[in-house]
């Protein structure tokens, strides 16, 4: 495992960034800003005409990097350990449990918990747990 | 119109994943290490970006939502299911599982596709598979008599 550094004030920073996101998209869209149902309707069956706006909303969040490397000329660190078998089954399930559970960590967690819906709080208590007992079955049980 | 503002506020999504570190698998994996705390690997940081993003959203959601419309939309869609059923809890639990095993969420996968990595392209080719797949059997005729849909506004 690699050793990461606690970064309290640019994680609040950050987050901050992720909140005035989520607040607006609520005021231009009046929707969620859950990535795992955005992205997810990117592919059909199309039940609404807003796919442009959320292809648009996705190009955002891969082009925020290629933003990052050009202001900057360099990007901040990223570790991916996984290997290539592990990545395949960690996505599937991701992709599979965030849809089947309607929200990710923000759809629930950010915007579920600003709403103070029990729902939000149940699945994101649940995958902040299943998350946790992965991680200690992966890390300490091997 | 409409379409530039929706990337100019996933741009500002992406923004806060780089600038808050959960761009990083690794950081989001030390949060989920507990058993890392006695060691002092333990990385709180994940923490302080919900607790950042909570508190902008929980004041600027209850401002927005005084308007009598959205800019572009004619309506809001703000969840109004209430009920506990399994699917919001065994959803979370599988997509957990996922997220422990990578530190990927889809939020970062997406942005980590950006930082030009082959990982982050096969995990996100696998979570639209696993998408594709949950909206799929939700859809399935013989499910939908056992199984209460999926809230379509909560995400």
């Amino acid at each position: 495992m690699t050793v990461t550094p606690f970064t309290p004030i640019a994680s609040l920073l950050g987050g901050a960034l992720i909140g005035l996101s989520a607040v607006l998209l609520m005021w231009a869209t009046g929707r969620i800003a859950g990535v795992s149902g955005i992205a997810a309707r990117l592919f059909p069956p199309y039940e609404d005409g807003e796919l442009a706006g959320r292809l648009a909303f996705v190009v955002g969040l891969v082009a925020a990097p290629v933003l990052v490397r050009l202001a900057t000329g360099g990007l901040p660190e990223q570790t991916i350990a996984a290997g290539v078998p592990v990545l395949i089954v960690a996505g599937l399930l991701t992709g599979f449990g965030s849809v089947w559970g309607s929200g990710c960590t923000s759809g629930h967690g950010v915007c579920g918990l600003s709403r103070l819906s029990v729902r939000s709080l149940v699945a994101t208590v649940t995958f902040m747990a299943a998350g946790m007992a992965t991680v200690f079955v992966m890390r300490h049980w091997s | 119109m409409a379409i530039l503002v929706q990337f100019a506020i996933g741009l500002i999504f992406g923004l806060g994943l780089i600038v808050s570190g959960m761009s990083n698998p690794a950081k989001v994996l030390n949060f989920l290490d507990v058993g890392g705390i006695p060691a002092g690997t333990w990385d709180a940081s994940l923490a302080f970006v919900m607790a950042g993003a909570i508190a902008v959203t929980f004041f600027g959601f209850k401002r927005v939502l005084r308007l009598a419309r959205p800019f572009f939309s004619a309506r809001f869609y703000v969840p109004t299911r209430t009920d506990i059923d399994p699917r919001v809890v065994a959803g979370p639990a599988i997509f957990g599982i996922g997220w422990g095993m990578a530190g990927f969420c889809p939020g970062p996968a997406l942005t980590a596709l950006g930082f030009g990595s082959t990982s982050a392209f096969i995990f996100v080719a696998a979570m639209c598979a696993g998408m594709v797949l949950a909206r799929f059997v939700s859809h399935l005729p013989s499910l939908t008599r056992f199984v209460t849909p999926a809230d379509p506004l909560e995400t």
